[in-house]
Order: structure tokens, then C-alpha cells, then sequence
């Protein structure tokens, strides 16, 4: 696992309250991991943050798993 | 139509002197104090450095801290005295009564903590740094918005503010919609959390807090004469307010009768009492009226008594048109000598002990209350509390912008 991946499931774990084993590199944030699309909102805002980028609207809505949040974010970074 | 009688059958409440209705009244009546120096903050340059905080609240016996992180802590105050009020009157929610159950919990200020927090935010990374929960953690409805969701409650849900009056306000107007027939339950109350920087900084600002800094404990103390403002305090009170008979069916404890119910308006000015206490005692004949009762039947009042210079004479006179010679023999006291002025919680949080006082026949103390300052000459229950003869209670409260609120509970026959 990545750096970048190990600190997005970190993230996802302390901002939807769930456990570590939960999040698979495929799980989603609303059917699988029970946010709500506020949730998802503060989630983006938390990953901002983390990786000091700013993700438009229309690639955050793009971002469902952990697995599309790393790919996203490793496409800025590079 | 006769109108359909209305009773407590629960009682939550989270204070600076317990967690629970339960430990605050028994350290109530122990004369203990909750006040203590504020450590949440850096207080140094405040001009009050003390304050009457809730001490050691584990908010995951409420909620999930996921949940707990969208809402401010008003609403985690309100939510753990509604949830041991709930159980406390053993009521369950289910699909044939959900809908005539109802809630009407307040707050004086809301979410301020929280709004200082999403202004920081704004004001260190822009718009874009605020939060998608900003809104909905620091409104004021959303005790009684979160409560509906948590337990399913599909009855009236709304939530009043009028500063200081709003806990009183919420039950008087929850007890009326059992009343007309709105409701069967309601869920009523008040819970406030203003104990950060602006709101320390704020009534400290207006001079209506004590400043006795070197003595925080002694810093509350209505109707003696060095009393010098009142003493900011947190938390939340809650009644289950139930139709009688709907409570006898289901074999609820009853507490007591919501007898009745008043309100009015000074008309006078913004934060100072009416010229002679006017606007309450107003309040007060209008919640006997409404109550069918006379002067002379009121045991206890549980009075407003913040232990500011004006308030509390003011109470005092008003007492005394309301209730003329009857004025002389009523045990009077300010729970607020312990746990300081809790604003939109305080008339949720002393309709809790006034009932818990018609219950255990005892008038809880006024701590600190010395020597009684000039015009206040009532019979105060000063220290100590005193087992007594309790048939019926009056719970006062009173708010900024003239507003009044008066509630009377009768023992059942």
C-alpha cells in the first residue's frame, strides 16, 4: 500500500467513523461505509487538506471509493 | 370541553453539578456548587475567569462520534437529558404512537462554540474551508430535530427561543399542544453550551457577570448584597410532559401536574427588569390564573435569582404584587446560587427540581445568600435545604428583550 493510500483510508476511518478493516481500496463512501452526501462533502474538504490540493466539484463527485480518491490524488501530485 | 390535563412522567437533566436529573438534584440538595474557574479556554484576558461548565460528559453515551462531530455541544447536552428523561418515564416509541409524540426543545444562543470554529475556518482557508455541517450543527431546532430522528418522534417538532425564558417557554408551550390535543407526549425542555470565547466575552461585555474571580464558588449568590452579576453556566433540562390519562393507561410514575402555565412582556427595555418587577408578576398571576390556583396555594417558587444587583429585587417586588400577603410565607429560592444562570436550559433544568421538590417534599437551597441586600426581604431558603410541605411549585424565568415565563406543577390527588 502507497503512502498516499494508507493516509486516504486513514482519513476516510477518523471522518466516517468506521472501522479500519471496512475500508477496502472498493468500497464506497455511501453504500458500503454509510456516509451521506454531506458526509462526502467533509470528506473531500479532509482530504484537501491532508494532501494540500483543491479538488474542483466536479472531480469531487467523481470520488466515491479509496480507491478513486488515490488515483486522483496521485494524478495532481505527479 | 374540559382540556385535557397534562403530567411529568420523566426527568433528564445535565448540570454543572451532575450529569444526569438523578446526581444533580442529590448534590443540589447537598448545597454543592458547580462553579469553578474556566479551564476550556485561555481566559486570561477576560474580566471573568470563572464559570459553572459541565464537568466529565461522555457524549458517546448518546451518540456515535461520528454523529457527535456534526453537532455542537448544546445539542449534545439536550439530546443526553432528553434521552434520561425517555427512559426515565419508561415511554416506548413505536409505529401506533410515534406520531402523537412531540418535541419541543430550545436554546437561548445556539451553537456559538461552533460558529466560532467555522468562522476560524472561513477566515484561515476561505469559503471553500466551511464545513457542509456548519449549518446544521449550531441551529437551534436541531435538539429537537436530532431527537425526532434518534427515536422516531413524528409528533409537533419545533423549538422556541426567547433567551432566558426559552426552557419555560418550550414546556408552557408543549403542555398547551397536549392540551388542544396536538400531542399525547411531549419531549420539552431547554440546553445551552455558551461558555466559549464571545459568549464569556459578550455578557461579560454587557456587565452582567459576577466578577469574583478570587472566589468562584461564593461568585453566585442572589438576593445578598454583594451579589455582582450572575455566573454563565451550561447544560440542559428536560420533562416528558404526558395527557394524564394517557399515562395512567400505560401505568407511568407521575411526577406532577403541569397545572399551569404564564407569560408575558415587560415592554421596557432591552436586558433591565420593569419598574418594580411589573412584567412578572403579570407572569406570575397569569400562570396562577391559567392554573386555576391562588397565591395562597403556592408552597415553593423556584424564582429566576440570577444574583444580579436589579434582577433580584425585581423578582422580589414582583413577588409580592403577585402574591400580596401570601409573599410572606412562600419558601423562595435560586438554584442558580449553585450551578450559576444556565439561559435557555435554566427554566428546563428548575422545572427538573421543582417537580423533584413536589416529589421529595424539600425546597432546595440558595447557597451563599449572607446577608440579604436591601429590598429583599423574602423567605429565601438560604444554605441549606429544607424538608417542607410541598404542594405546589412555580418555576420563574425571565429574558432578555422583556420576555417573561412563569410554570406551575401540582402534586396529583
Amino acid at each position: 500500500m502507497s503512502d498516499i493510500e494508507a493516509r486516504v483510508r486513514e482519513i476516510v476511518v477518523e471522518q466516517l467513523g468506521v472501522n479500519a478493516d471496512e475500508v477496502t481500496a472498493d468500497a464506497s463512501f455511501i453504500d458500503d461505509l454509510g456516509a451521506d452526501s454531506l458526509d462526502t462533502v467533509e470528506l473531500v474538504m479532509a482530504l484537501e487538506e491532508a494532501f494540500e490540493c483543491e479538488i474542483p466539484d466536479e472531480e469531487a463527485e467523481k470520488i466515491t471509493t479509496v480507491k478513486e480518491a488515490v488515483a486522483y490524488i496521485n494524478s495532481v501530485q505527479s | 370541553m374540559s382540556k385535557r390535563r397534562v403530567v411529568v412522567t420523566g426527568v433528564g437533566a445535565v448540570t454543572p453539578v451532575g450529569l444526569t436529573a438523578v446526581s444533580s438534584w442529590e448534590n443540589i440538595l447537598a448545597s454543592k456548587s458547580g462553579v469553578a474557574p474556566i479551564t476550556a479556554f485561555d481566559v486570561s484576558d477576560f474580566s471573568v475567569r470563572f464559570g459553572a461548565s459541565v464537568k466529565d460528559f461522555d457524549v458517546t453515551t448518546v451518540l456515535s462520534r461520528k454523529d457527535a462531530k456534526k453537532m455542537d455541544t448544546f445539542i449534545h447536552y439536550g439530546l443526553a437529558a432528553a434521552k434520561e428523561a425517555i427512559e426515565d418515564a419508561g415511554l416506548e416509541i413505536t409505529d401506533e404512537n410515534a406520531e402523537r409524540i412531540g418535541v419541543a426543545i430550545g436554546s437561548g444562543i445556539g451553537g456559538l462554540p461552533g460558529i466560532e470554529a467555522g468562522y476560524d475556518s472561513f477566515l484561515n482557508g476561505g469559503p471553500r474551508r466551511i464545513s457542509p455541517f456548519f449549518v446544521p450543527s449550531n441551529i437551534i431546532n436541531m435538539i429537537s430535530g436530532n431527537l425526532s430522528i434518534m427515536y422516531g418522534l413524528k409528533g409537533p417538532n419545533t423549538a422556541i427561543v426567547t433567551a432566558c425564558s426559552t426552557g419555560t417557554h418550550n414546556i408552557a408551550a408543549a403542555g398547551r399542544m397536549i392540551q388542544y390535543g396536538d400531542a399525547d407526549v411531549m419531549i420539552a425542555g431547554g440546553a445551552e453550551m455558551a461558555t466559549s470565547p464571545t459568549g464569556l466575552g459578550g455578557f461579560a461585555a454587557a456587565r452582567a457577570l459576577s466578577t469574583r474571580n478570587d472566589d468562584p464558588e461564593a461568585a453566585s449568590r442572589p438576593w445578598d448584597k454583594d451579589r455582582d452579576g450572575f455566573v454563565l453556566g451550561d447544560g440542559a433540562g428536560v420533562l416528558v410532559l404526558e395527557e394524564y390519562e394517557h399515562a395512567v393507561k400505560r401505568g407511568a410514575t407521575i411526577y406532577a401536574e403541569l397545572a399551569g402555565s404564564g407569560m408575558s412582556s415587560d415592554a421596557y427595555h432591552m436586558t433591565l427588569p420593569s419598574e418594580g418587577g411589573e412584567g412578572a408578576a403579570r407572569c406570575m398571576r397569569n400562570a396562577m390564573n391559567d392554573a386555576q390556583l391562588n397565591p395562597e396555594d403556592i408552597d415553593y417558587i423556584n424564582a429566576h435569582g440570577t444574583s444580579t444587583p436589579a434582577g433580584d429585587v425585581a423578582e422580589t417586588m414582583a413577588i409580592k404584587r403577585a402574591m400580596g400577603d401570601s409573599a410572606k410565607s412562600v419558601a423562595v429560592s435560586s438554584t442558580k446560587s449553585a450551578i450559576g444562570h444556565l439561559l435557555g436550559a435554566a427554566g428546563g433544568v428548575e422545572a427538573v427540581f421543582s417537580v423533584q421538590a413536589i416529589r421529595d417534599q424539600v425546597a432546595p437551597p440558595t447557597l451563599n445568600l449572607d446577608n440579604p441586600g436591601e429590598g429583599c426581604d423574602l423567605d429565601y431558603v438560604p444554605h441549606t435545604a429544607r424538608q417542607m410541605k410541598i404542594d405546589v411549585s412555580m418555576s420563574n424565568s425571565f429574558g432578555f428583550g422583556g420576555t417573561n415565563g412563569t410554570v406551575i406543577f401540582k402534586k396529583i390527588s
